[in-house]
């Protein structure tokens, strides 16, 4: 169903589509930005397309790559024929692609998210403000370059010197995945909590998630494997 | 209450305090509240209010639409950065005598949001009486919370508190074959 939708872009594009794909089921169009609005114009427009649902827009990072930082993927299907379609463009950083607004009005807020979370910016949008974040958050947190720790509050975090109350437990309580140096813990060392909480330094945890956790599950089942010889020798 | 002191006078009976004692007393059996709920912990809150849980034995079932007339402020789920300035803006606008519950991780410490949108715990904003953690906290915890709460006001005591657990899941039976004897 949806390779005919597929198809019918190839004829009408023809060399402008850079690329399709069907992974999964889900068939995909890579589309130059130049033609992005134009190809959603006649998807939703054309009589055997029809593609009058708008799905989601969003963006992907990728900060290594040279030829496009962004790809930006619109997710469309037809309340009509069922057909659904995903369609990708590459944007530069400082690039503005068109706004898809005038096509599906839920593009609207979409478009204010990727905005909000990429810093993409999109041209002739009628009200291209921060809809998640507020007005006075400095950088896009969803770039991959945005420091992991980072937060920016409105009000002022209560200092310890001056706190009438203080939380009856330490800052790694409570979130123990989170906020606790697995490297320096793993080794023994005396730094329990990441180094970036508090400061606020902008500094990134080396070790992955996945390593760490790798880490503490062979950790659980070396003392799990301890306790059961003892307790085997103790009766 | 604290001290009290019969005094019989054969027929009329009169009992004395301390008027501090009878002002804390009064204020813990009628803890107006005003529940600041954003998130999945509003579930359990409303069991907790609902009326199989009662909350009315402790005084504490009617809630107030404004803070000027609350005496409790209820922190319900996670606390956003945008959020932070009318969460403390609520704080001050109530009037003293005045007592906050973080209910559930994420109002006690930002639960495993550790990320650029969550206030890691809602003490960083406004100070804390009462921590509940639980990711949701059961009903009995939060009336075990509410309690708490009435001894300290009862005792004039402003030190933060958390809830203990009632089950230790590291000595919880055949967890780890140590600590349960």
């Amino acid at each position: 169903m949806s390779q005919a939708v597929v198809d019918r872009l190839n004829t009408q594009f023809g060399e402008r589509v850079l690329g399709t794909s069907d992974a999964f089921g889900d068939h995909e169009v890579v589309i130059g930005l130049e033609g992005w609005v134009e190809l959603a114009q006649f998807m939703k427009d054309d009589a055997d397309l029809q593609m009058d649902h708008f799905i989601d827009l969003t963006a992907v990072d990728y900060p290594e790559r040279e030829s496009a930082r962004f790809d930006l993927v619109l997710m469309t299907r037809s309340s009509v024929t069922g057909a659904r379609m995903r369609v990708r463009t590459y944007v530069k950083d400082g690039e503005e692609p068109g706004t898809l607004s005038g096509v599906w009005a839920g593009a609207n807020w979409a478009e204010r998210e990727v905005w909000d979370m990429f810093g993409i910016k999109f041209k002739e949008h009628p009200d291209l403000r921060r809809i998640l974040l507020y007005e006075e958050f400095v950088g896009h947190p969803l770039r991959k370059d945005y420091p992991i720790d980072k937060a920016q509050p409105l009000v002022p975090y209560r200092e310890v010197g001056d706190i009438e109350k203080l939380p009856p437990f330490g800052i790694e309580e409570g979130q123990p995945f989170a906020r606790i140096d697995w490297e320096s813990r793993l080794a023994g060392g005396d730094n329990q909590v990441s180094p970036a909480i508090g400061v606020q330094q902008g500094q990134r945890r080396t070790l992955s998630d996945s390593e760490a956790a790798e880490q503490i599950q062979a950790r659980i089942a070396a003392r799990m494997a301890q306790e059961a010889t003892e307790e085997g020798s103790g009766d | 209450m604290g001290e009290l002191r019969v005094i019989d006078g054969g027929g009329e009976v009169a009992v004395t305090t301390r008027l501090s004692d009878l002002l804390q007393w009064a204020r813990k059996w009628s803890l107006f509240q005003y529940p600041f709920v954003t998130a999945c912990c509003g579930m359990e809150f409303m069991a907790t209010a609902a009326p199989r849980y009662d909350i009315a034995r402790f005084g504490a079932e009617a809630p107030r639409f404004s803070p000027r007339q609350s005496d409790v402020l209820w922190v319900v789920g996670t606390i956003s950065q945008r959020q932070g300035p009318a969460v403390r803006r609520i704080w001050e606008q109530m009037a003293d005598p005045k007592w906050v519950i973080a209910f559930g991780t994420c109002a006690s410490c930002g639960g495993f949001y550790d990320n650029y949108t969550t206030i890691p715990g809602v003490d960083k904003v406004i100070p804390v009486d009462v921590y509940i953690p639980g990711c949701p906290p059961r009903p009995e915890a939060v009336l075990d919370a509410l309690m708490l709460l009435q001894e300290k006001i009862q005792a004039n005591d402003r030190k933060p508190i958390v809830v203990p657990p009632k089950l230790v899941p590291e000595r919880a039976p055949g967890r780890t074959g140590k600590g349960n004897s």
